[in-house]
């Protein structure tokens, strides 16, 4: 499914969070949106899982918009992954991933076989089958995290918005996660991620979009976008880059002088 | 044991609780009563002493404590699961305290003993108002704590219209009245009690029954839920008139009875392994059999006048939390 949005706009308060964006991403690819602290990313994934209505400009959903395709039907065809890893009530980790069927249940109908395997599937990706009967509070912060991201694929949507999944991870999971999204985009998904690691998005994303103060610095192939004069506008920072195994990797390095 | 038991089998166990509670309902009471042969007289429409006892006073009460037992409890559930926070109870809505204040009004100007139902009607008009006054806040796309602040208000408003009544009540016995009232008891209620609140009770269960899964889905928070496709105004909203629904009723025909929606979803929780939309129908058996344990223990104390519902009912319920709070402090 692509989803697009055209030259959107969203005012939070007094503060234009998001200032003419155009946006768009495909099935089989993974989009990555970077961009430093404020700079409308949660609000842009927000917009495009049609969780905040875009003040101005559209958003459509292979080429419908949100209430042509409807909110039932969207909850099948985009998983979100929200930021921050809010967990209310310390629930099995099972149950927690078999949130993620809710969008394809019944009222009152219980779990078919379809399901169960969805879940299944879910906790082998995630890498947490050896946690299932354990509770989110007998867990640590990124085996939390990992719970979360296999209740998104749990979904089993076309389309996966997370929000900086990879924030609370070890290095290890750090790729582990970011494989599972390339699965995912190999199988056939979209997926768009935000993160802030550069190097991961340099590496693992196909197109990267920076946004800086609500508005698209620059979009395309990685190379592209993380130019040394693009980071050190947005960021701030001075990177340094070198090549492994034929993909360029950039790290951050210092903040940028000024001039 | 909490973590085998099952779902399925916890609501039988809960339920087969209600019933063997609800008999012992019927069989305590101040009358000496033949249940057998007030049954056979009842059935066959002998009008006996004991078929009178019967069907005038214990049913009523039997089947009005489990009424509101189950409704506060399914009540607290839903609160709880609402604003995803295990110290909230039906009472924050504010509904509870207006339903309060709308029969204190009826008792102020003495309308209580005019006709039968005057009493709970008040009860379900202030319920009402303050239903209206909730959605007239949250109908402006209100979040949730929007709402909290708006039923807090609400509470303190009528809390500071009880207060006002018996300040200026006309004479110590209406504040005799007023205050006996508010203790909560379900002595000398009738049938036809049973027959106004019952339908709303029912509707409110079932509105509140089934925001299971919207409320399951709110444990990742709004924005999550939201993606998994549930619309969280109309969500408030439906658990607003059911919470309303259910707690304007009880309040109306019992008086204030605290403590059994705090404590009976907490309880609880554990048992149907913290999944909020399980935690919905568990509550209001339990809510149920804990009311009606607690009217028998009223009843069967060697205290006369007898203590009243709510009075027994908090002197359970607070060491009962201060258990939990020092629980979980050694938890965490």
């Amino acid at each position: 499914m692509r989803i697009e949005a055209e030259n959107i706009s969203v005012r939070l308060g007094q503060v234009d969070a998001l200032r003419g964006v155009d946006f768009a991403a495909d099935a089989g690819e993974i989009v990555g949106l970077i961009g430093p602290n404020g700079s409308g990313k949660t609000t842009l994934l927000r917009a495009l899982a049609s969780l905040r209505a875009a003040d101005g400009g559209h958003v459509h959903y292979a080429g419908r918009s949100a209430a042509e395709v409807g909110a039932s039907e969207l909850s099948r065809q985009i998983a979100y992954l929200a930021q921050g890893g809010e967990v209310h009530w310390p629930m099995r980790v099972e149950a927690l991933v078999a949130l993620g069927r809710l969008p394809h249940r019944r009222r009152f109908q219980r779990s078919a076989a379809a399901d169960r395997e969805a879940i299944e599937r879910a906790l082998l990706a995630a890498d947490i089958v050896a946690l299932r009967d354990r509770t989110m509070n007998q867990i640590s912060g990124g085996e939390r995290m990992r719970a979360l991201i296999a209740r998104a694929l749990a979904v089993e949507a076309p389309m996966l918005l997370a929000d900086e999944p990879v924030a609370a991870l070890d290095p290890l999971h750090q790729l582990q996660v970011m494989e599972l999204l390339r699965k995912k985009a190999v199988s056939g998904g979209g997926v768009v991620v935000v993160l802030h690691d550069l190097a991961l998005a340099a590496r693992f994303c196909d197109r990267l979009v920076l946004l800086n103060s609500g508005k698209v610095l620059a979009a395309g192939e990685p190379a592209s976008v993380l130019t040394d004069a693009n980071v050190a506008k947005a960021f701030g920072v001075d990177v340094v880059r070198g090549a492994h195994d034929g993909a360029t990797y950039v790290l951050p390095w210092s903040p940028t002088k000024r001039q | 044991m909490r973590e085998r038991i099952s779902y399925g089998a916890l609501v039988a166990y809960l339920s087969l609780l209600v019933i063997v509670l609800a008999a012992g309902s019927l069989s305590v009471g101040y009358a000496p009563l033949d249940i057998r042969e007030a049954v056979v007289d009842a059935v066959q429409g002998r009008s006996t002493l004991g078929a009178l006892v019967l069907v005038e006073l214990r049913i009523p009460r039997m089947l009005l404590g489990a009424l509101v037992g189950f409704s506060l409890g399914i009540a607290g559930a839903a609160m709880q699961g609402l604003l995803r926070n295990p110290l909230a109870e039906p009472g924050i809505t504010g509904v509870s305290g207006m339903a309060a204040l709308g029969a204190v009004i009826v008792f102020y100007f003495g309308l209580a003993g005019g006709a039968p139902l005057v009493l709970p009607l008040g009860g379900i008009a202030g319920a009402a108002l303050a239903t209206f006054m909730l959605y007239g806040i949250a109908g402006q796309g209100a979040g949730t704590m929007t709402l909290i602040l708006a039923g807090v208000a609400i509470n303190s408003f009528a809390g500071a219209l009880t207060s006002l009544a018996l300040n200026l009540a006309p004479n110590p016995f209406a504040v005799t009245e007023i205050v006996y009232w508010l203790l909560g008891s379900l002595a000398d209620r009738s049938l036809q009690y049973v027959w106004l609140v019952s339908p709303l009770m029912g509707i409110g269960w079932i509105m509140l029954v089934m925001t299971g899964p919207a409320l399951d889905s709110l444990t990742l928070g709004e924005d999550t839920a939201a993606s998994m496709g549930f619309n969280l105004g109309r969500l408030r909203m439906q658990l607003i008139a059911g919470t309303a629904l259910c707690v304007g009723s009880a309040v109306a025909v019992t008086g204030s009875v605290a403590f059994v929606g705090l404590v009976v979803p907490h309880l609880l929780r554990p048992w149907v392994k913290q999944q909020p939309g399980k935690l919905l129908l568990v509550s209001g058996l339990g809510g149920a059999a804990l009311t009606l344990l607690a009217d028998v223990a009223v009843r069967s104390l060697p205290i006369r006048p007898e203590l009243k519902l709510g009075v027994v009912l908090a002197i359970i319920g607070a060491p009962f939390l201060f258990g939990l709070i020092w629980r979980l402090r050694s938890e965490a």
